[in-house]
């Protein structure tokens, strides 16, 4: 599969941080389609996405959950645009160990913005946090792009990645026979 | 398991610095709702009628709203309950933002705090872990400014502060609790203060469970698409303050709100109105100010609506204005936009509330310009007005010399000055500063509200019915047509309601329960009043009303509840209030509108309204619950300890004409 050259859709939330009055409905509600049974908790903690906020300097920016990253990075970086100085990975959308956000509360295991991919439901042409944003801080556009496609790792294989990153591949090995021993005891 | 709310409530003892989680009864849950209804029955139990505001036996509740952090759009209320200094009475105030929903999360409905720090502290909240952390070093630091310095010390940038301002510390009564874009005024952040809280952060990241996941998410979408486009939802201040909607509120906000309120309302010391106040010139000076200093409109959460500004003025700190506050020290001083924008700036960093404070102000140099108040009590008082106003801020937050005295609010002021003072204290109500109305027919409605309201001021008890009648028959039809948040009877009325005629007693008495009772579920709910009880009146469109709210209380909790069930909850609501208040020793004799509210003032009316509005309440002509009234509210236990205080007979019965005016409405 993988160097093959295939048509690919690319999907991209455009995010015109401007606007954004921080109502954090996205989180909201991201929280709530994601959760199991779907919309039957909210918990913003949980979202893909985040308002990074810092009122009193006036920034306000949605941020969309990326990819887990290991470790964090080498040296970090601050931004002074237009007069405003933005924290520390204000933009970034690691699932990173430098900080709380895009990880599951409770077993701190790392989420990621899958766009509401939901085949079933054909309400959700668009990801939900694009929906319920009004004042089109969020828009969403779709187009096709030639390019090497790679198989996208699901849910599983990023958690036990970042499982394998923090304990050894060995060690999540031997805990799952274990594991599978006890259960068959 | 619970849903919508955690089921857990914190107590914090400061005194002994004690933290414990404790699980609610859910029974309560069906009887008051939450917010300000649970928080009442806390108060009724644990704080008895001797304790003074600044007891440590006072209890300061901070309650989330029962919807907040659930999908109901702009279900976002925190609401703070205690014993207010500013009257001895039962105070709850409101506010928004982000703080109530984090409360949710972190796994509690409710904080209540008892006792007093030896020393400033503030309160974290990090999910199950509490903390009383020392604050020696946020010590007379602004209000907004806290709560970024403590989310710095705690490297948490997503924890929500409720925080005070040097104001609060001092114990000012006229201080507020400030969060975000949001402030919590009218009496309840002097107790904060007593308590030596300077704030509490809140970081919470569990789940709140919903009932009916997909009936509930089936209401959210629309709603929220709904909340943003309809004119009549949102705070008109901010949203309508050039242009107004021509339909809305019978041309009521034609020509934006800013307009209407510089020329409705009184300036000074809630003295003058001046009409044709409003021009081009001043129009283009008002918006050329706001274009170099307002940066960005914020809302709350979960709510597509931006009722705050963001405003940035040159060497003040930012700072976010609510309501109409853009112009009520402008008002007050007799200055223009940039002077409000300028003193709010400090203001608000010291925690002042914007609506009493520049009457406060205004007070004072009326006093000064009458000789009550001299040189000797204000030395070097500059003689520009607007710098009038900084001094004066700067003695009352301090509490230096006669702003000991002004700290305390007019009324009080005015007694402790004396020397003639008290016949400038013409705009209060129980202590409290009201809105600079002064108008010419005295209104039954609005008397009744500014009479018996217990939230001290009338935005919090107006709003579910037209303050101005349609001259046009057929438009009023439409409008009744179009009106799914009026039970019949309003709509009867409003049928009926030509230009200058006035309500029947009844019909007075009737609107006056409406209103209110919506503010009661609202305070209950933690839904904002902005979309529901204090909007109904623009226009039949309002978002919340008692016919759609009862499916998606339902849908949240799970509570099996309708139109008539919600209504009776607000009323055992506002019976448990008012009993806390009977119980502390209001009476008939401390309701009134101010004096001079209307230039007519048709006393026997006045009399005669309170007498209809107490009996349709199920109150004795003193104003106080009878037990029937409170028995058939399940409120037992209230009637119980009124006998056995003397405060009742038990012999007075259950009023017959309300009991069927209920039955009416059904």
């Amino acid at each position: 599969m993988n160097g093959e050259k295939k048509k690919k859709v690319i999907r991209t939330i455009n995010i015109d941080a401007d606007k954004c009055n921080g109502c954090r409905a996205c989180e909201m509600i991201c929280s709530a389609f994601h959760a199991s049974p779907k919309y039957s908790s909210t918990n913003p903690a949980r979202s893909r996405i985040s308002v990074n906020f810092d009122p009193l300097n006036d920034i306000f920016i949605p941020v969309m959950a990326g990819e887990y990253t290991a470790s964090e990075c080498h040296g970090r970086y601050t931004i002074i645009l237009d007069g405003k100085k933005y924290k520390e990975c204000a933009f970034c959308r690691a699932s990173c160990p430098s900080r709380d956000i895009f990880k599951e509360p409770d077993s701190g295991l790392p989420l990621s913005c899958d766009l509401c991919e939901d085949l079933e439901d054909p309400s959700l042409e668009e990801p939900l946090c694009v929906q319920v944003c009004q004042n089109d801080t969020l828009t969403y556009e779709e187009r096709e792009e030639e390019m090497v496609e790679e198989e996208e790792p699901g849910d599983l294989e990023i958690g036990l990645e970042a499982l394998a990153d923090k304990y050894g591949l060995e060690k999540i090995m031997d805990t799952v026979a274990r594991m599978s021993i006890s259960k068959k005891g | 398991m619970r849903y919508a709310e955690t089921g857990y409530n914190l107590e914090v003892d400061l005194s002994r610095g004690n933290i414990e989680k404790v699980a609610t009864d859910p029974r309560l849950t069906e009887l008051h709702l939450g917010g300000e209804g649970t928080a009442a029955k806390i108060l009724w139990d644990r704080v008895p009628p001797e304790v003074e505001p600044f007891s440590p036996d006072n209890l300061l509740i901070f309650s989330a709203g029962l919807l907040c952090a659930t999908p109901v759009v702009g279900a976002n209320r925190t609401i703070v309950s205690t014993i207010t200094p500013r009257n001895n009475l039962h105070k709850s105030s409101i506010f928004g933002g982000y703080f109530g929903p984090e409360l949710k999360h972190a796994g509690y409905d409710k904080i209540v705090i008892r006792g007093k720090s030896p020393n400033l502290v503030y309160l974290w909240i990090n999910n199950d872990k509490v903390e009383i952390r020392d604050a020696s070093h946020l010590q007379g630091k602004g209000a907004l400014e806290t709560g970024e310095l403590i989310k710095q010390e705690l490297n948490e940038d997503k924890a929500q502060v409720a925080a005070i301002g040097l104001a609060g510390e001092n114990r000012v009564l006229l201080a507020t609790i400030e969060h975000f874009n949001n402030s919590a005024s009218r009496g309840v952040a002097p107790v904060m203060g007593d308590k030596r809280l300077k704030a509490i952060a809140v970081r919470g990241t569990k789940d709140v469970n919903i009932a009916r996941p997909a009936e509930l998410y089936g209401k959210f979408m629309p709603m929220y698409q709904e909340i943003y486009n309809n004119p009549e939802a949102g705070d008109v201040c901010t949203l309508r303050a050039y242009e107004g909607t021509p339909g809305l509120a019978g041309g009521m906000l034609a020509d934006g709100v800013i307009k209407w309120h510089l020329e409705n309302f009184s300036w000074g010391n809630a003295r003058e109105r001046i009409k044709d106040y409003w021009s081009k010139e001043r129009k283009e000076r008002f918006l050329a100010i706001e274009e170099s200093s307002q940066r960005r409109r914020t809302g709350c959460y979960n709510c597509p609506l931006d009722c705050h500004f963001q405003i940035s003025y040159p060497g003040r700190q930012t700072y976010f204005t609510k309501c109409y506050s853009p112009l009520t020290y402008l008002m007050g001083a007799y200055k223009e936009l940039d002077f409000n924008y300028d003193i709010l700036g400090v203001t608000q960093e010291y925690g002042l509330d914007g609506y009493s404070t520049p009457q406060v102000l205004a007070f004072a140099v009326e006093l000064y310009d009458n000789g009550i108040l001299t040189d000797e009590d204000l030395p070097g008082f500059p003689s520009d007005n607007g710098e009038r106003f900084f001094y004066l801020v700067e003695k009352i937050v301090r509490r230096e010399g006669v702003g000991d005295a002004l700290a305390n609010g007019i009324s009080l002021a005015a007694r402790q000055i004396g020397r003639g003072a008290e016949k400038f204290d013409h705009n209060s109500i129980k202590n409290i500063e009201q809105e600079p109305l002064k108008l010419g027919r005295m209104n039954y409605i609005y008397y009744l509200m500014y009479a018996t309201g217990a939230k001290a001021s009338v935005v919090q008890i107006e709003g579910s019915y037209p303050q101005v009648p349609i001259p046009d028959k057929s438009k009023r039809e439409e409008y009744v047509k179009k009106w799914d948040a009026a039970p019949e009877r309003f709509k009867k009325y409003f049928l009926e309601w030509e230009p200058r005629q006035r309500p029947s007693i009844e019909e007075a008495v009737n609107i006056c329960d409406w209103n209110e009772t919506m503010h009661y579920i609202d305070d209950a709910t933690g839904i904002c009043a902005f979309l529901s009880s204090f909007n109904g009146q623009w226009g039949p469109r309002v978002p919340y009303h008692i016919h759609n709210l009862p499916d998606f209380i339902s849908h949240a909790t799970g509570m099996d509840l309708d139109s008539d069930k919600l209504w009776e909850i607000a009323a055992r609501n506002r019976n448990l209030v008012r009993a806390i208040n009977v119980r502390r020793g209001l009476r008939r004799k401390d309701e009134d509108a101010p004096e001079d509210h209307w230039k007519e003032r048709d006393y026997e009316m006045r009399a005669k309204l309170l007498d209809a509005y107490y009996e349709f309440k199920g109150w004795t002509n003193d104003g106080i619950p009878t037990k029937g009234k409170l028995d058939k509210l399940g409120l037992d236990y209230v009637s119980k300890d009124f006998i056995q205080m003397g405060i009742l007979t038990g012999e007075e019965g259950i009023p017959s004409k309300e009991s069927s005016a209920e039955k009416k409405q059904k």
